[in-house]
């Protein structure tokens, strides 16, 4: 096993990580806080060791259709971006995801909205977890909080991506894309050969067809509504698969807590180290860490919910995934939120202070 | 000299009687049902001159459907 | 000879391409993408391609295309034919890819897409019908439309004080350095369409061979949209459309590459 433990940032490991998949290409445009990912992959050169495609497009728009193309011939492909650029990449998101296509899409989120700020944000889960684009679909969005995990999650990314046949995104704040932090890369995988791309994905329009099969045909168009409400129940159904078998969470002193809070991503840390202050003054206080924004962990929630007396939801938004946690406990509790916007990280004794204020005056 | 006698088939289900053949032909062989009209609705073209065909397949390159299909016999 | 003695198998000279099914296409009558489409699924048939071909449908009239060509296709959004294209030639470098696309989903939506994918000199053949109208959502102005031609949202003819020029983008594609054969042909005449044919196997050759990128645009007719008969429209073209953007090869570097 390789071991060794390296230094860098959340978006290099991004490109490594890719790298190490063996990924079979990446498409993106620069764009800040983000553009580590296509410059550590040029400087790699994967093209000249596994053979990855990498290929700096003239757009957003192109890259993500870059990746529609690519994905459609069973190949694994991915682009990086930040949130303006992702918001171009909304219609072709929405193309994968009708035409059941593996992908993997990373949001490196800054503020917002608009061209808004370069600096770190979390704005963008609406975004994310609840559609973007046109149409009933969703994707898989994993939240990295640590450079760790952004290089855990590409292969997490791409596996359950594939699984499902359908996009999956990598949603970090500009905190995780641009710290550097220890890493252990993962093992250096093959790229996966014709053969056993045509195996795995025989839907796969590679060209292939001849005398062997039918032709294969990627397509989100369908004029019949009866087939199409079809196709979309068929979605659907993927889903509901996804959310019974692949929520993810992290939690830390529920036991025993009287209050929780709930945060993702780099915010997460930051209410961990207020926690652990707060229990020094005898505030018990938990912390639910949501690692799959979608599915998003009700289940989870409401289980360490059922013992206290308030949640706290802190963000770098103005009050987004603290709806989910509504969702997730009714309204037989206080559920406040706590952000900053754009750029402007709190520390824990803001976060503290807060809590205090909507929790323990009054 | 060699005599050329040439044939055509048309399906007539497939043809949108646009009349691009009938334009085509260069010795006036086809033109378009002038009553009836096929399951579609549509007049669509016949071989009403065929002793006139040559089987040069020119009505056959321009149609945009490809419901025709063309026979050549060179007699020595 | 009687037609009875003639048609018989060994006689035949000529029949639909194997690889376009029977599937009825959608077009209206006399509609120009028919033809195209024929000569692609013969181009491929006689080329022994259909083991290799991976093409792009585009949106607008031909977005049905994959349903009468037994190859492999995919669906683009609108305009992003070259962009999914180049991403599929250069993850599947010994694959024939060719887009498919009208004029509004090259030259208008698509701009940005089509001059940067043929400007990086990929390895495709882009298939460009050009009829000067948008056909599939009722005949409303294209980028190509020319000056004074009627359609639904220029009902007194287009005014280039107000909408600007047809725009000529295969010219414009010349220029690029990435492009390698650049071509503009018709299909109204049984002697165009076997031009038309020789330049398409000539790009798809190009995409394989890996000479770069690969234009032949068709100067097609929309009778519907015209609002004219099929043999008119082909009057129409000729007289007006040929005008503006001439017919025959406008680059080929392929030869003396």
């Amino acid at each position: 096993m390789n071991q060794e433990v390296r230094l860098m940032k959340g978006n290099e490991a991004i490109a490594h990580a890719a790298i190490l998949y063996g990924c079979d290409g990446y498409f993106g445009y620069p764009i800040t806080p983000q553009s580590e990912v296509l410059e550590t992959l040029e400087t790699e050169m994967p093209w000249e060791t596994t053979g990855m495609v990498v290929l700096q497009a003239e757009s957003e728009v192109a890259s993500i259709n870059m990746v529609y193309g690519g994905a459609a011939t069973g190949k694994a492909v991915m682009t990086s971006s930040s949130s303006p650029g992702i918001s171009l990449m909304q219609e072709g998101i929405s193309y994968l995801a009708a035409s059941e296509l593996p992908a993997l899409i990373v949001n490196v989120m800054r503020g917002g909205p608009g061209l808004g700020t370069i600096h770190p944000s979390q704005s963008d889960y609406f975004q994310a977890t609840k559609g973007g684009g046109h149409g009933d679909y969703r994707l898989i969005v994993l939240a990295p909080s640590s450079v760790q995990e952004m290089a855990d999650f590409v292969a997490l990314g791409f596996d359950l991506s594939f699984k499902y046949r359908t996009p999956a995104m990598i949603l970090a704040d500009g905190i995780v894309g641009q710290m550097m932090e220890k890493v252990v890369l993962p093992e250096q995988r093959p790229r996966r050969t014709d053969e056993e791309i045509a195996r795995q994905c025989p839907w796969a329009a590679n060209g292939k067809a001849g005398s062997r099969r039918h032709p294969n045909i990627i397509t989100s168009l369908e004029l019949d509504s009866a087939v199409m409400e079809k196709n979309n129940e068929r979605f659907q159904r993927t889903y509901r698969e996804i959310e019974r078998n692949e929520v993810r969470y992290e939690s830390y002193y529920t036991d025993d807590a009287d209050y929780l809070m709930v945060a993702f991503g780099s915010v997460a840390r930051i209410c961990l180290k207020a926690i652990e202050e707060a229990r020094k003054q005898g505030l018990k206080i938990g912390l639910i860490r949501p690692i799959t924004l979608w599915p998003f962990p009700y289940d989870a929630i409401a289980e360490a919910a059922t013992a206290v007396k308030g949640i706290q939801v802190v963000e770098l938004n103005a009050g987004q995934m603290i709806e989910d946690v509504r969702l997730a406990v009714g309204r037989r509790m206080k559920v406040c939120h706590f952000g900053r916007m754009g750029g402007i990280i709190p520390n824990p004794s803001e976060i503290l202070n807060a809590f205090n204020r909507d929790f323990l005056t009054n | 000299m060699p005599r050329i006698f040439g044939a055509v088939t048309i399906n007539a289900e497939r043809c949108k009687g646009c009349e691009l053949c009938v334009v085509a032909c260069p010795v006036a062989v086809l033109m378009l049902q002038p009553k009836e009209v096929n399951d579609r609705g549509y007049h669509y073209a016949v071989a009403a001159n065929p002793d006139a065909c040559i089987g040069c397949a020119s009505c056959a390159a321009v149609c945009p459907d490809a419901c025709i299909e063309v026979y050549r016999v060179v007699e020595k | 000879m009687k037609s009875e003695d003639i048609i018989s198998a060994e006689n035949r000279v000529y029949t639909r391409p194997r690889l376009l099914n029977t599937t009825t296409m959608h077009y209206c009558p006399g509609c120009s993408h028919g033809v195209v489409h024929r000569l692609i699924a013969e181009i491929i048939e006689e080329m022994n391609l259909d083991n290799s071909a991976i093409a792009i449908a585009p949106v607008g009239c031909a977005v049905f295309a994959y349903k009468y060509i037994d190859i492999d296709w995919i669906e683009a959004a609108h305009g992003r034919a070259p962009a999914l294209a180049t991403a599929a030639k250069r993850l599947n470098p010994d694959r024939l890819v060719f887009t498919y696309q009208g004029d509004g989903d090259l030259a208008a939506i698509g701009t940005a897409e089509t001059i940067h994918a043929a400007n990086r000199g990929e390895n495709i053949a882009i298939i460009f019908i050009n009829n000067g109208i948008y056909g599939m959502t009722g005949g409303q102005m294209a980028p190509t439309t020319l000056e004074g031609m009627k359609t639904a949202t220029t009902p007194y003819g287009r005014r280039v004080d107000l909408n600007g020029y047809p725009l000529n983008i295969t010219d414009l594609m010349t220029r690029l350095d990435g492009t390698c054969f650049v071509t503009r042909q018709a299909v109204h005449t049984p002697a165009a369409v076997r031009k038309a044919k020789a330049a398409i196997r000539k790009a798809f050759k190009n995409s394989l061979e890996g000479k770069g990128t690969s234009v032949v645009e068709v100067l097609g007719t929309c009778s519907s949209g015209w609002k004219m008969t099929p043999a008119k429209a082909n009057e129409w073209m000729v007289e007006n459309m040929s005008a503006h953007y001439q017919l025959g090869d406008l680059k080929d570097t392929a030869t003396t590459k």
